[in-house]
């Protein structure tokens, strides 16, 4: 890989790590309201996921979307508006946090009900099956969606069917606050696609060039007509499920543990052995607080909507 | 012209729009090689192929999820729940996603789907495949509800359903498939969301739809042997819901029967009766009545069934009341 490609991959996570601890804060303040569920300790997950596919694949996930907004390429800016419930958000204040979308960038939401958009990403691929187009659908979601049977509707028709989707397991060991194995059958998920007969893999989601390898690989699989993938990538989350989380279901030395392994200190690390200098870093580390710093300065000077956008596109005839 | 079934004027609308739009296909439990469970698209599958005519696995979440994926990528699915009974358990796809996919995410998104489902009684189908839910879903905005009473609309509305950039729901009634009428052949198209009056009267407006329009025609029949003329406005839309014939025609007879097949509790005529109050409270004679199914989960037995279900007398005996 190219330095170029491997300095934006560490653009992106540290970006979407500032957007996000500063969201929390404007959350805090009463600037953000509803539900708004963090995506830091994850951020190689659909970092490395991301970088591997092509600009034809599409992007689909659950509610913990801004990372995957901001590696889809949505400026933090409209991630930033969105969340304040602005005009100029991606869904222009409609969906806040957790509906985010931006069709230019194939990035398909954000998607606030536990599995539903499972069958939603068989219907994309079917889709551009019926067009024959060659792009893949990537479906990310988490693995408390595995236990709804929307999984196992849409795991079932995609084989069925035969359709280019590659489903992407984020296992942060806990739904909620249930563990993985508290309410699952069978605590490696991946064996879920043994059932369907679907060739599938676990990886280690906190090295962010594990998991673009991987993902490369597989999104290749699906598009030279492999059918579906199942990647279940191994993570965690530092924060709480979502704001006001109380965490009793984890102990505080689990989250110490796994804080030790942050994705981005990883690949800092890995980028300084391929012999990127510490001070090109800090740059980029510069560069991202400023960004973050214009986003919100942006979003807090943009316009609410008005009462007009109250009654639009409830239909689109 | 021509004098064709129900069943003849819908299977002709899916035939016209899927020879006219190659982006039309069709999905569903044994809409192929089986032929439809109500032979609505029988030849289908030998004439468009498996590609467009696709049988499905019986999983109703997929059938409705898939389709509005492939809606949003470009497609304009029809997709078939072989009954309305089974759209519960795709109902967070039709309320959560169908209706709201367009708004949340700013305009971004359309879902140019049709569902083409299958309700109401009086086949001895046992309480869960006799329902006729149709007022549940069109309480949700950003989805369109749809139910024709004539095969002219039929067609009329099914191939303004496939043309549409929004969800439709379509429901066409059980008993009604073998209903004959004057169908206009070719490209015939009915408006979504545009009610109208089926029989001229004088003295007495019944609002409905579907099934209630076959109820009230023969009602009003019988009433004119006896020198009383019922105006007929037939919704055929749910939502949108044109309430500008009704208002007009009880702005005329100042009385009104509501007729509809669901159960009355929160159903159509509570909603359509609450706006005659709301619209024209200075035109009202008498009090509005509701003809509607008992409030009971249809038993199999078909005299209970009949019972419960409503019949010509029951409209008659309303109108009797608000004379």
């Amino acid at each position: 890989m190219d330095k170029q490609k491997l300095l934006d991959m560490y653009y992106q996570m540290v970006l979407i790590r500032r957007v996000e601890e500063r969201g929390a804060e404007l959350y805090q303040q009463g600037k953000i309201g509803g539900f708004m569920h963090l995506y830091i300790g994850q951020e190689a997950v659909s970092t490395g996921l991301i970088a591997a596919r092509q600009p034809q694949d599409r992007v689909i996930t659950a509610y913990r979307d801004h990372g995957v907004a901001i590696n889809c390429g949505i400026p933090s800016n409209k991630v930033m508006a969105e969340l304040l419930g602005k005009a100029t958000g991606t869904s222009k204040g409609k969906g806040g946090s957790m509906h985010m979308a931006d069709t230019e960038k194939n990035f398909w939401g954000g998607h606030a009900i536990v599995g539903a958009h499972l069958p939603i990403a068989s219907g994309f691929a079917l889709g551009d099956k019926y067009a024959k187009r060659d792009n893949v659908t990537i479906c990310m979601f988490g693995d408390g969606a595995t236990n709804i049977g929307y999984f196992h509707e849409a795991l079932n028709l995609s084989k069925a069917w035969d359709l280019p989707v590659l489903w992407v397991c984020e296992n942060n060991l806990y739904g909620m606050g249930t563990a993985v194995e508290r309410a699952s059958a069978v605590s490696e998920i991946r064996q879920k696609a043994e059932a369907y007969d679907m060739p599938n893999e676990r990886i280690n989601g906190m090295d962010v060039l594990e998991v673009y390898e991987a993902s490369r690989k597989a999104i290749e699989k699906v598009r030279s007509g492999g059918g579906p993938f199942l990647l279940e990538i191994m993570t965690y989350r530092f924060r709480g499920h979502s704001m006001g989380d109380p965490e009793r279901y984890r102990k505080q030395e689990e989250v110490k543990q796994w804080e030790e392994n942050d994705p981005i200190g990883i690949f800092r690390d890995c980028l300084k052995s391929k012999k990127i200098k510490v001070a090109e870093l800090d740059e980029i580390d510069a560069a991202v607080d400023a960004e973050v710093i214009k986003s919100v300065e942006f979003a807090e000077a943009s316009p609410e909507p008005t009462m007009e956008d109250l009654y639009k596109n409830i239909y689109a005839d | 012209m021509s004098k064709i079934t129900m069943r003849e004027a819908i299977s002709q609308a899916l035939w016209e729009e899927m020879e006219a739009d190659p982006s039309v296909f069709i999905l569903g439990e044994e809409v192929g090689v089986w032929g439809g469970s109500y032979a609505v698209t029988k030849g289908f599958f030998d004439h468009f192929g498996p590609e467009r005519v696709r049988d499905t696995p019986i999983a109703e979440a997929a059938i409705i999820g898939a389709a509005i994926g492939a809606a949003m990528v470009g497609q304009r699915p029809v997709a078939e729940l072989m009954t309305i009974n089974f759209a519960f358990s795709s109902f967070d796809h039709i309320v959560n996603e169908a209706a709201k996919l367009h708004y949340m995410f700013g305009g971004q998104f359309t879902v140019p789907m049709v569902i083409r489902t299958v309700g109401g009684g009086g086949r001895q189908l046992g309480a869960t495949h006799s329902q006729t839910p149709d007022a549940i879903f069109a309480h949700f905005p950003g989805l369109k509800v749809v139910a024709p009473g004539t095969p002219a609309d039929a067609k009329g509305l099914l191939k303004a359903a496939i043309r549409s950039n929004d969800p439709v729901l379509f429901i066409e009634h059980a008993t009604m498939y073998q209903t004959r009428g004057e169908v206009p052949d070719g490209d015939y198209v009915v408006p979504i969301g545009k009610s109208i009056i089926q029989r001229p009267g004088k003295d007495v407006t019944i609002i409905t739809y579907s099934k209630g329009l076959e109820i009230s025609m023969k009602a009003a029949e019988e009433l004119a042997k006896e020198g009383i003329e019922l105006e007929i406005v037939d919704l055929r839309s749910l939502r949108p819901l044109d309430m500008d014939p009704v208002i007009e025609s009880f702005k005329k007879t100042n009385r009104a029967v509501v007729v509809e097949e669901g159960w009355k509790s929160y159903g159509v005529g509570s909603e359509i009766s609450a706006r005659i109050y709301e619209q024209a409270f200075d035109y009202v004679d008498a009090p509005i009545k509701r003809v509607a199914q008992d409030e009971v989960p249809l038993p199999y037995n078909s005299t209970l069934e009949q019972e419960a279900l409503p019949q010509v007398k029951d409209v008659i005996a309303a109108v009797k009341e608000v004379l």
